[in-house]
């Protein structure tokens, strides 16, 4: 499937909760088709994930979602999304991540037999291929532990298979440190994408063959490690922006390869695929903050098919255990806003979302749905995801030196110099990607990367 | 003669080559070399801390610094050797935890501490206990740094610190820690000597613990 056009022939289409391609599951609860509802994701508290606590984990892991799904029993949600992001010990030794995805698959379908409600679980392990360095992306014990759970959590009954890969990241990660766009989008633009077109390829087999939803990826260790970044202030908020909106030259590939959505909670680039491809979108920010700040606790909810709190700790808060009080929180955004489209007003909370966060920083400057818009027909003017990666960074640097201009935007001098820095390192990158591609061979650590794992 | 203040200049904004050009010429000119570490390098990196904690730069714009302070300290590490002096301020060793593959923030941390004059062996990921302990005895470290990002992962780094007592160590050298779950309580719990929640300051701890100002 080639993306030559947005999805929407209008932006006041574009909204939370509803998506032109929706997706059914296997219980016949529909994502994107007009509702928005709560994913929920939690995850154990300081202990060692070994073979020795495995038996206390699952008994945790229990606990987890048995007071997730009453809560939400207890909240009327008429729908529950729940995400299983397993450790990395628990993908290494894939039996122990099968097990514990058993678990709550089954204590899932027991309470939605017995209580009605319905509920699908999204099933994403590691992508381990980093433990090697150089990482081996396409073969080797790792990608075997991959496929392994992937392919037996999908037969047990996952309705979606979603994760964060990495392909690319052991170039990027130094990259971000140094605000270096052009090794950047040598990674995000060259590697990565050559990456999920393998790794989607596979996925998409793995899930038609066990009757599971290929979902979606998320940049998470290169876009929201730049965010984090910049949160800190080590690197700048502009930087941050552009490595956002460049990462969806990357995420349009699992759905060109097949990926059907929900896209994965943390991956903020959702908001242009949503606009490009119309699958549905899982998107996280203010109740997330359990796991992770951000400053677009509002706007990204805006056009959100799923809202999720990215993950808590199963810890004990005032209230109760710190998932179910996440549940509580989420269920009550979802009711909120359905209840405001329910009425005919979703173009205005989604408005209200958006200018709520939108003139306080560029990263949520550029998650504006006219922006969103804006990126995501640059995106489509091209195929090849090099230059996708190359003109969403031009056009990205303009909005943003636009907003400043217009005052619609407020950035210190330190960031707005980091625009043109930018614009110059973006002037240097050639045209040609084989050209590109020969140039960053020879300028980037041959110990950091194989290029024959990404076919180059 | 050479102006030396242009080594200050051109290592404060990030410019390698000057750095290295102008190191060149002030040793041409009879320079000594921990003249020029103690009195311009390490006062421009100085500088560089300062306005980074002051929100004036980012950390690319100090890792530059650091970059050009390496290259010059290339040219007068040797010198010094050959001559028997102390070429760093204090040697490190850092590295991720077993079962973590997270390595940002540490490498943060490393470049810091390097580009403030300390020797750092960084021995990356996933490391477990026998690794931090035989590299910190192979390089005579003064200082461990630990690195977890993940609630599972966080509780190996007592796992190392109590295989450094049980190798009769503990004593030789200082641990700090840190990683997004890991907190001073935390710290203090597992016996480690310092924790920091940047890498700015992970600089200023490991200073204090080597008692250098």
């Amino acid at each position: 499937m080639n993306y030559t056009e947005l999805a929407y022939g209008s932006l006041d289409d574009f909204l939370y909760g509803k998506c032109p391609k929706p997706v059914k599951c296997k219980n016949g609860m529909i994502i994107g088709g007009g509702e928005i509802y709560p994913e929920v994701n939690f995850t154990l508290p300081p202990m060692k994930a070994t073979q020795e606590t495995l038996h206390e984990a699952k008994s945790i892991y229990k606990e987890m979602i048995d007071g997730v799904l009453k809560k939400a029993y207890e909240l009327h949600a008429s729908g529950l999304v729940v995400e299983f992001e397993t450790l990395p010990q628990y993908t290494e030794n894939p039996e122990w991540g099968i097990e514990i995805h058993k678990i709550l698959r089954e204590a899932m379908w027991n309470f939605e037999a017995k209580n009605g409600l319905k509920s699908v679980i999204r099933m994403t392990p590691n992508d381990m291929r980093e433990m090697s360095r150089p990482p081996i992306m396409r073969g080797g014990k790792y990608w075997d532990a991959m496929v392994k759970i992937f392919s037996q959590t999908a037969k047990d009954g996952a309705d979606l298979l979603a994760i964060e890969s990495t392909g690319g990241k052991e170039v990027n990660d130094e990259a971000l440190m140094n605000a270096d766009l052009r090794t950047c989008i040598f990674a995000l633009g060259c590697l990565a994408p050559r990456d999920m077109k393998w790794l989607w390829t596979n996925l998409v087999k793995i899930a038609d063959e066990n009757g599971s939803i290929p979902a979606g990826d998320s940049a998470c260790g290169f876009a929201n490690t730049a965010m984090v970044l910049a949160e800190q202030g080590f690197i700048p908020k502009v930087f941050a922006s552009v490595i956002r909106a460049m990462s969806v030259a990357r995420a349009l590939v699992a759905v060109e390869c097949g990926a059907r959505g929900p896209g994965k909670d943390c991956a903020y680039e959702n908001v242009y695929l949503k606009a490009i491809t119309g699958t549905p979108a899982s998107l996280e920010g203010k109740t997330a903050a359990c796991a992770h700040f951000s400053p677009i606790g509002n706007i990204s909810a805006a056009v959100a098919d799923l809202w999720s709190n990215e993950s808590v700790q199963h810890v004990k808060l005032l209230s109760g255990f710190a998932p179910v009080v996440s549940t509580e929180q989420l269920i009550y955004d979802c009711r909120l806003m359905n209840i405001a489209a329910n009425k005919g007003h979703a173009k205005t909370m989604r408005d209200w979302l958006v200018e709520s966060d939108c003139y306080l920083d560029p990263q949520a400057y550029i998650l504006r749905p006219d922006v969103a818009f804006e990126i995501s027909g640059e995106v489509v003017k091209t195929q090849s995801p090099f230059l996708r990666t190359v003109n969403v960074a031009r056009i990205t640097l303009d909005i943003l030196q636009r907003a400043a201009d217009k005052k619609e935007l407020t950035l210190p001098e330190r960031e707005i110099k980091w625009i043109d820095n930018m614009k110059e390192q973006l002037d240097e990158i050639p045209e040609d990607e084989q050209q590109f591609i020969d140039e960053m061979k020879a300028e980037v650590d041959g110990g950091k990367y194989l290029p024959f794992e990404y076919g180059i | 003669m050479t102006d030396l203040s242009l080594l200050y200049e051109a290592i404060l904004k990030g410019k390698s080559k000057s750095a290295v050009e102008i190191t060149n010429l002030a040793l041409a000119d009879g320079a000594e070399p921990k003249m020029l570490i103690d009195e311009y390098m390490i006062k421009a990196m100085g500088e560089v801390g300062r306005r980074f904690e002051n929100q004036e730069i980012f950390v690319p714009e100090l890792l530059m610094a650091g970059r050009a302070m390496k290259a010059s300290l290339n040219i007068l590490q040797p010198i010094m050797k050959s001559s028997g002096e102390k070429t760093s301020i204090g040697k490190i060793v850092i590295g991720t935890v077993k079962g973590d593959l997270h390595d940002i923030g540490k490498n943060l941390v490393a470049s810091m501490l390097e580009g403030c004059g300390f020797e750092v062996i960084d021995i990356g990921i996933d490391m477990d206990s026998d690794k931090f302990v035989e590299s910190v005895r192979e390089h005579n470290a003064d200082v461990l740094g630990l690195s977890a990002l993940l609630t599972t992962t966080m509780p190996y780094m007592k796992t190392v610190i109590d295989a450094f007592a049980d190798a009769g160590l503990r004593d030789k050298v200082k641990i700090i820690v840190g990683g997004a779950p890991v907190s001073a309580g935390f710290a203090a719990e597992i016996g480690a000597d310092g924790y920091s929640d940047t890498a700015n300051s992970a600089v200023t701890t490991v200073k204090e613990l080597l008692g250098i100002k």
